[in-house]
């Protein structure tokens, strides 16, 4: 799915029922029969009016999916690795697009280098049940990216660069709070 | 490995799944259908029923199997901006710098990784300008430089995690 044709969505284009809506919601809905009447009740509004809000929301793009987010650790994927490439700008797009697409990465995105400290332009983070399995990952967006990765010539500067891609494991979680909408 | 991240871990054991919590979870990942009576629609592709599918569903969610149940937003249409920034952090000063940069309200999420930049967190504020003061507050506070990389592009992801 390409977001270019889509309006860009902030927090001042929310309609007042947008606002409303994701207040009430941003935290979850009922695991119930019934969930959209009890947003509807909530909103002053009919079920069938929360429904059509529910999909227009989608169609603009402010609602990715109504889904169930697991917790990954539980599940078994206890690996994580932050993946980060040094890729040719003028290809980056289009191969962070099938970067993206790979069902085992959850962000990708593209980012600015401070060289020399920093050469690495793309982001895609993997999960795995394995360091086996996220090494295994990291080695197939190598693959795809084989063409486009930078070689950069060890010159005079002082922090030369060497790598051209590197994999960040994380070993623990410092802080952890989500993000909300405030009223 | 030191022991705070030993002990995290336990806390996130692995679980046991019945066929159905599986089936669920795999299903759900992909979404909810926008309808009077998801679940129901939902019971019928587990081949299973409307009353069962939501008892298995919130039982999932009190136990943190499901930390989340609902819309999925985008982040930008929630306001503020964001930032990814990282530090190269002394080993002997890890502790004191984690509760300096994790004393900042706007830092939503901090992770330690394994890299010369050791100290990886998100920086979520109300406005663009908060962004560069958070940056230069911890830069001043922690006597490091902070390597700011905020997206510039964000591509679609297809996520699936398979039980």
């Amino acid at each position: 799915m390409s977001t270019d044709t889509k309006e860009h969505i902030t927090k001042e284009n929310l309609t007042e029922q947008e606002r409303q809506y994701i207040l009430l919601t941003q935290n979850g809905i009922p695991i119930i029969e019934k969930p959209y009447h009890a947003i509807a009740e909530q909103m002053n509004l009919s079920v069938e009016q929360v429904l059509t809000l529910t999909k227009s929301m989608q169609e603009r793009g402010i609602i990715r999916r109504i889904a169930a987010v697991p917790n990954h650790y539980k599940l078994g994927y206890q690996f994580n690795g932050m993946t980060v490439w040094d890729i040719d700008d003028e290809h980056a797009e289009k191969f962070g697009d099938a970067v993206g697409q790979l069902p085992f990465v959850s962000h990708c995105y593209l980012r600015p280098r401070f060289l020399p400290e920093w050469n690495y332009n793309l982001f895609a983070m993997v999960h795995g049940k394995t360091q086996e399995e996220i090494t295994q990952y990291r080695g197939q967006i190598k693959e795809l990216l084989k063409e486009i990765l930078v070689t950069r010539n060890n010159d005079s500067s002082q922090n030369s660069i060497t790598k051209n891609n590197d994999m960040l494991t994380s070993t623990a979680i410092l802080k952890k709070t989500g993000l909300r909408l405030k009223k | 490995m030191d022991k705070s991240s030993i002990s995290k871990r336990r806390k996130c054991q692995t679980v046991e799944l019945s066929p159905l919590e599986k089936s669920l979870i795999n299903l759900l990942q992909h979404g909810l259908p926008v309808c009077e009576r998801p679940f129901a629609q939902i019971a019928e592709e587990v081949s299973s029923t409307e009353e069962e599918v939501i008892a298995c569903l919130n039982n999932l969610r009190s136990e943190e199997v499901l930390t989340r149940f609902g819309p999925m937003f985008d982040a930008a249409s929630l306001g503020g901006a964001f930032t990814l920034a990282a530090l190269s952090v002394p080993e002997e000063d890890f502790d004191f710098v984690t509760e300096q940069v994790n004393s900042f309200d706007q830092i939503a999420h901090n992770y330690r990784r394994d890299h010369d930049y050791n100290m990886w967190f998100v920086i979520a504020t109300e406005s663009a300008e908060e962004i560069e003061q958070v940056v230069q507050a911890i830069e001043n506070k922690t006597g490091l430089k902070v390597l700011n990389v905020p997206k510039l592009k964000e591509f679609y992801v297809c996520l699936y995690l398979p039980v």
